[in-house]
């Protein structure tokens, strides 16, 4: 099984939000890297973390998998998550597997920050 | 640690002073017009097309078709009870095909595999992105549970099965194949939550073991068909112990409740048959 390539980088933006820059392909063997960014993403009590999908090449089911658990995660913090600089085809996927309802999507990061109150 | 730029479309070389003064644009105007390019994703053929509600063409003669049409597919994020993640993974020692062909085996003959009276009726076409199946399940006590899913996803080495409205659970199911040690390993891994309170009750009280032995008997018959041994490795992970009392409506929906009583009117319906309009 071939790995895939895949980097995210955390910025702060805001004294209570954090942005996960998400570049290449999400599937079920990035689980080390996501939760290791939600961990620094979480650092100094974060209150709301938003995925910048912008850098984003390919997901699978098991990337969805992955972000719905991170959903759980961040509930059990009180965080909010929310979504930016996903292209019309990753949209619809979270529209179709509902991953919508959790995680509140944003064309840019400065509607996210509007949103977020950042 | 920085933004990811967007990319910079190169145009006609521009020298100062070649037209009017350009109006200034602050730099806020500039982060709100960045939008993600939009382009063709190399995954976009594995997915299923988005739907709002599901629908079923062409259903087999012989197939109970409820609770199906007209149901929204339901994540782990939309049910009831704690969410789990369940993996079943058997290794197929002495197997020479590769993973493709494994998935190729498996989605061909899928349920063949399942134990007896339980039966998948797949689409014509196969297992693809977007198809509907439907499912005539037998539950403890010999309750019968008409249900569907949708193919969610679809790859040469994985699908991905997603649960409607009223199924025992909601979530998805993903069928692997993959190589480890040398070897190549056929998974079922459930990421789900029970839909609706009886459901939750119903898996506490042996369901969840039903459900462990339903998968661990669809990987040693595939395991078997393939020529390879192997026992199954079931690993069982708690993701969130929390129930969603807000979702408890779900339980309008519940396929179980609904079949049975479609099953109860089977002798009404019987006798009215003959005076139906056709």
């Amino acid at each position: 099984m071939s790995q895939p390539t895949l980097s995210m980088d955390v910025r702060k933006a805001g004294d209570r939000t954090s942005i996960v820059d998400i570049k290449g392909d999400v599937t079920s063997g990035s689980e080390d890297v996501l939760m290791e960014a939600y961990g620094q993403a979480s650092a100094d009590q974060a209150r709301c973390i938003m995925l910048n999908f912008s850098g984003l090449e390919y997901m699978n089911s098991g990337g969805i998998g992955l972000l719905v658990t991170l959903v759980v995660r961040a509930n059990r913090q009180h965080q909010r998550i929310l979504a930016f600089g996903l292209n019309e085809h990753y949209t619809q996927i979270f529209e179709l597997t509902r991953l919508d309802d959790a995680i509140g999507i944003h064309d840019t990061e400065g509607d996210a920050m509007a949103a977020a109150g950042a | 640690m920085t933004s990811t730029n967007p990319p910079v479309n190169e145009g006609p070389e521009l020298r100062l002073g070649d037209g009017p003064t350009p109006e200034v644009i602050s730099e806020e105007e500039i982060h709100e017009e960045v939008k993600p390019p939009e382009v063709s994703a190399r995954d976009a053929a594995n997915w299923a097309k988005s739907v709002s509600r599901l629908s079923v063409s062409d259903a087999p003669a012989d197939a109970v078709n409820l609770n199906v049409t007209g149901r929204r597919v339901m994540s782990p994020i939309q049910g009831f009870g704690k969410m789990w993640q369940k993996t079943y993974r058997v290794e197929l020692a002495n197997c020479e095909s590769t993973p493709s062909e494994i998935i190729t085996v498996w989605k061909e003959n899928f349920s063949k595999f399942w134990p007896e009276r339980n039966r998948f009726f797949g689409p014509l076409t196969g297992i693809a992105p977007g198809e509907v199946a439907l499912l005539n399940l037998t539950m403890p006590g010999r309750l019968k549970l008409s249900t569907g899913v949708l193919v969610l996803y679809a790859d040469e080495e994985s699908f991905t099965l997603m649960t409607p409205q009223g199924h025992m659970f909601a979530g998805w199911i993903t069928f692997s194949s993959f190589e480890k040690s040398g070897s190549p390993v056929a998974q079922a891994q459930v990421l789900m939550r029970s839909n609706d309170p009886m459901y939750e009750i119903g898996l506490s009280l042996g369901g969840h073991k039903k459900e462990d032995e339903f998968w661990e008997h669809t990987l040693s018959s595939l395991a078997s068909y393939l020529g390879a041994g192997g026992e199954v490795d079931t690993q069982v992970i708690c993701v969130d112990k929390k129930r969603q009392w807000s979702k408890a409506t779900n339980i309008w929906h519940n396929a179980a409740i609904r079949s049975s009583i479609y099953s109860m009117g089977t002798p009404f319906r019987m006798i009215a048959k003959p005076f139906r309009r056709t």
